[in-house]
């Protein structure tokens, strides 16, 4: 039985409690249903909740622990035959689960029945071969060890599944009579049902807080992993990056670091001025209409996705900055390049700038600006000398946020930056950041446990906390400055 | 009124140059102002118009119409017409089959190109054509031994010279195409055998190997970004909505709120990738949630679109005031059946128009998807949910840079093909939420 039936029948025993329960209260009220202290609907709403939350709540964490139990056992076999020193656990255990589907799918296909399964022998070619007709490649002959670990997997899947069907649906029907039993003309059902649907949004409203749990415990787990294995000295003071494959690799922050900041220098560069004048005309210039055009279309920069301005920089923005600048003037010869990057995700931070700036400069009050103009001061006077004091502290906030943006936006730099690690001041020239090396990294064949792969965590980990602190430094600002005149 | 000494008043019909100098300046602010807006612009109508010229040529695509006589002999020898039997004759064979047939056609036609070889005849046909046609006889074996009338992909380079990329010029210093073809194919299309056609395929069909970009499609992509939406929807806007209810109109004023509220604006502020290391750690290495799966995808997606939804619902329930609460309760309705039954309802629009804009920002999501591995290269459909979850698939803004990493420059023209069909499915949400807002919402 899977999980989508399953689901399906705990719906049906809820559905049917909710029926029961309705015709229950009105049972005990002799039909009257003004002697009852809840309308029916109420009880037939509680007995639901109690036969399907419950049973729901078993089932969710039922298909997320059982894995990792059966994994861990067959692990620790694994492990403990001396046969897989020489290969990693990781591999026999994919070996394993490729070798237990397989023979899942074989009995599925009505080639074997389970009692030929059990006389099955481990004289590897045979059943390779047979594996493979099913659409199973296994990459080497299937050991005996690996074909009993493949038979425990599927014993234990197999109970764990029919362990489940029977826990969820006890517990359904438990809850279904419990909560059947509790009906009377006196039952508080409203109350409860409320109180249950209450438990279940604040139980939603901690989905937000698990995510930053999950994040800093998968960030802080993995990172302390690879200091393990790799000097933080090295980590947080070394000035070169290059990762080898057969280890002893360099893997220095500071040439990803510099990148980083570079490009996103570039950005601000490009987006604070163009953002905030463009913000400042539009809401001390513009006429109406002119507004009603624009703004939209300012907007519609801040929707397209990132992948979008990525191609834009590998296409068009790249070459064109190669033709035109960089290879006239000898300055480099490739297209992607810090500019490119730059450039390009300077466009698209501009709305994000400009919207910002909008709703600051729309907070400074009207009393100001009258003030300014009945002294005589020009419109430009006004926003030089009054409404961009007013407002600073605001738009600082602003160019945080922008700036926080910058240094974690990916697929710009992925597309547009480069890949090569390098400290220099060319702007013509293909450097890195942080996020490119976090996707490379993990998305490279090689080992898990390796330096090479967990150094990408202790990357996250450094740009979230330098995203998260520019944030927090941001909010503060523009909330103070909010309160300023509230 | 007194004259002050030495002080020439100032004249109201000439400006003085201090009045000149100010009004300058305002000139000048006014128009940085100005052209800050028109570099904004500027940049949206530059970006939009590169896609589309890159992007358009995607959209059609070369195709060589043939008559195909299938040859009983050839193509299934023993005669029985047994799909298992005629399995035996493998891509190859109809290669083989095709480049007879098109030599044939071309003789027949008179048409006579100097110095074309067989290979070059060969190679103006697409290499995923033979399958196209191995699975279509398969398919009806009552077509052997009739003439049946085939739309063929041409090759990529072919398609190329149609669409202005390869030209003579190229073509003679490029290994995979000769000046022959290209005469060749000035020839045919004469003929009317090569022609443009709208290309189906490229939204249909599935992604295609680096040496057969003309077979290359989105289908799988666009299946992908659809299973992933699904669950984004279905669990990110329930999540979202009744954690919104719960801030906004239960949660009493202390410490625990306010930090579940700080978590979600800061939450809101995470770069994406960290989503995906969360997604790779968490959901793949330790719950064994397989890799490339649409359910990792969606998840991830759902815990990255979900603060995007809750501002938004706390800000639709904001919007309606408490005299409906105060009516609702008035009446004798508890609190839960004053917000459940009313506040929500009217609330609505702007939850639905929350809900659309978070789903088309996980839809042009990318970073995220790279770390849990949806970079992979899927030829095959996964399967009608819920089993299909579990398969591997791709995204379409993924698939938009798998194949800008690819070397041959037909892929370039796809990449920007699959943005126009992921702008196009962005902009139909963007619209809906817009009329959505247009029609329902409410000013109290």
């Amino acid at each position: 039985m899977n999980s989508a039936s399953l689901l399906l029948i705990v719906f049906a025993i809820a559905l049917a409690g909710w029926f029961l329960g309705r015709r229950r209260a009105l049972a005990m009220a002799g039909g009257d249903a003004r002697r009852l202290h809840s309308l029916s609907g109420h009880h037939g709403q509680a007995v639901f909740l109690f036969a399907a939350v419950p049973a729901l709540l078993v089932m969710f964490v039922w298909l997320f622990v059982q894995p990792i139990v059966t994994e861990a056992r067959i692990g620790d076999a694994i492990r403990a035959n001396g046969l897989f020193r020489q290969i990693s656990p990781s591999l026999v255990m994919s070996d394993v689960r490729r070798v237990a589907h397989g023979l899942d799918l074989m009995v599925d296909r009505g080639q074997i029945d389970e009692k030929g399964l059990a006389a099955l022998g481990a004289d590897g070619s045979e059943l390779r071969a047979r594996l493979g007709r099913v659409g199973v490649a296994v990459g080497g002959n299937v050991g005996g060890d690996v074909l009993a670990a493949a038979r425990t997997l599927r014993r234990d899947n197999h109970r764990g599944a029919v362990g489940m069907a029977v826990a969820v649906v006890a517990v359904a029907l438990a809850g279904l009579v419990w909560s059947l039993s509790r009906i009377s003309v006196e039952f508080r059902a409203r109350n409860v049902s409320e109180n249950f649907v209450l438990t279940l949004f604040f139980g939603a409203s901690l989905v937000a807080v698990l995510t930053t749990i999950g994040i800093v415990g998968s960030l802080l787990f993995e990172t302390v992993h690879f200091f393990r294995i790799y000097p933080a000295r090295d980590f947080f003071f070394s000035f070169t990056w290059s990762p080898q494959f057969r280890g002893g690799s360099d893997l220095g922050i500071w040439p990803l670091l510099w990148g980083t900041l570079y490009v996103s220098l570039v950005a601000l560069i490009l987006a604070v001025p163009v953002g905030l004048m463009s913000a400042i005309y539009l809401s001390e210039y513009a006429s109406k209409p002119l507004r009603a055009v624009v703004k939209p279309l300012l907007e519609i920069l801040a929707g397209i996705p990132t992948v979008v301005y990525g191609l834009f920089a590998l296409m068009t923005v790249g070459p064109f900055l190669r033709d035109m600048i960089a290879e006239p003037m000898g300055l480099g010869s490739s297209s992607s390049s810090v500019m490119t990057g730059g450039l390009v995700m300077g466009i698209m931070l501009i709305p994000f700038v400009s919207s910002l700036s909008d709703d600051i400069i729309h907070a400074v009050p009207q009393g100001l600006r009258d003030g300014s103009f009945g002294l005589g001061a020009t419109q430009s006077e006004t926003v030089r000398q009054v409404i961009l004091p007013a407002a600073l502290p605001g738009i600082v906030g602003a160019i945080l946020l922008a700036a926080s943006r910058a240094i974690g936006e990916t697929m710009i730099v992925v597309m547009g930056v480069g890949a090569a690690a390098r400290m220099g001041l060319n702007p013509f020239e293909a450097m890195t950041t942080i996020t490119v090396k976090i996707v490379s990294q993990l998305t490279g064949d090689t080992e898990f446990a390796s330096p090479e792969t967990l150094v990408a965590f202790a990357l996250a980990m450094a740009l979230f906390v330098f995203t998260l602190g520019l944030n927090v430094v941001a909010l503060v600002v523009v909330r103070k400055y909010r309160e300023q005149y509230e | 009124m007194t004259d002050i000494a030495g002080v020439r008043p100032p004249r109201l019909l000439t400006r003085d140059a201090r009045t000149r100098r100010r009004n300058a300046a305002e000139f000048r602010f006014r128009l940085y102002g100005r052209v800050a807006v028109c570099i904004g612009v500027a940049a949206l109508i530059v970006l939009l118009a590169s896609v589309v010229a890159n992007g358009v040529g995607a959209f059609r695509q070369t195709f060589l119409t043939l008559d195909l006589s299938l040859d009983a002999a050839e193509l299934d020898p023993s005669g029985a017409r047994d799909v298992a039997a005629m399995k035996k004759v493998t891509t190859i064979g109809y290669g083989r089959f095709l480049t007879r047939q098109l030599k044939a056609a071309i003789a027949e036609r008179g048409i006579r190109i100097e110095g074309i070889t067989d290979s070059d005849i060969a190679g103006m046909i697409s290499k995923a054509a033979p399958a196209q046609v191995r699975d279509r006889v398969l398919a009806d074996p009552g077509l052997i031994g009739r003439t049946v009338a085939f739309r063929l992909l041409a090759n990529g380079r072919i398609d190329g010279y149609l669409k202005g990329r390869v030209t003579m010029k190229s073509a003679r210093l490029d290994g995979n195409v000769s000046p022959a073809q290209l005469r060749l194919s000035d020839a045919l299309r004469k003929d009317g055998m090569l022609a443009m056609a709208f290309n189906w395929g490229f939204i249909t069909s599935a992604d295609a190997s680096e040496l057969r970009p003309e077979a290359a499609g989105l289908g799988v992509a666009i299946l992908g970004s659809a299973y992933m939406m699904i669950i984004v929807l279905f669990l990110a806007l329930p999540i979202g909505v009744a954690s919104s209810i719960y801030l906004e109109e239960f949660a009493p004023t202390n410490r625990w709120t306010d930090l579940i509220e700080v978590n979600i604006s800061n939450l809101a502020a995470v770069p994406s990738i960290v989503f995906g290391i969360l997604g790779l750690a968490i959901f793949i290495n330790f719950a064994g949630l397989p890799q490339s799966a649409p359910i990792v995808g969606g998840l991830v997606l759902t815990l990255m679109t979900l603060p995007t939804i809750i501002i938004a619902t706390r800000a639709a329930l904001k919007s309606v005031p408490p005299s409906i609460r105060d009516a609702a309760l008035g009446v004798g309705a508890s609190k839960m059946q004053a917000i459940m039954h009313h506040v929500v309802p009217l609330a609505m629009p702007g939850v639905l128009t929350g809900a659309i804009i978070g789903l088309a920002q996980a839809l042009g999501e990318t970073a995220p998807l790279l770390l849990i591995g949806m970079v992979a290269f899927v030829r095959d459909f996964p399967a009608p949910p819920p089993e299909g979850f579990l398969d591997p698939a791709t995204a379409l803004p993924v698939q938009v840079y798998n194949f800008t990493q690819r070397a041959d420059p037909a892929f370039a023209e796809r990449a920007s093909g699959a943005i126009i069909v992921l702008m196009v499915f962005l902009l139909a949400m963007n619209l809906v939420a817009i009329l959505l807002r247009r029609r329902f919402e409410r000013r109290w």
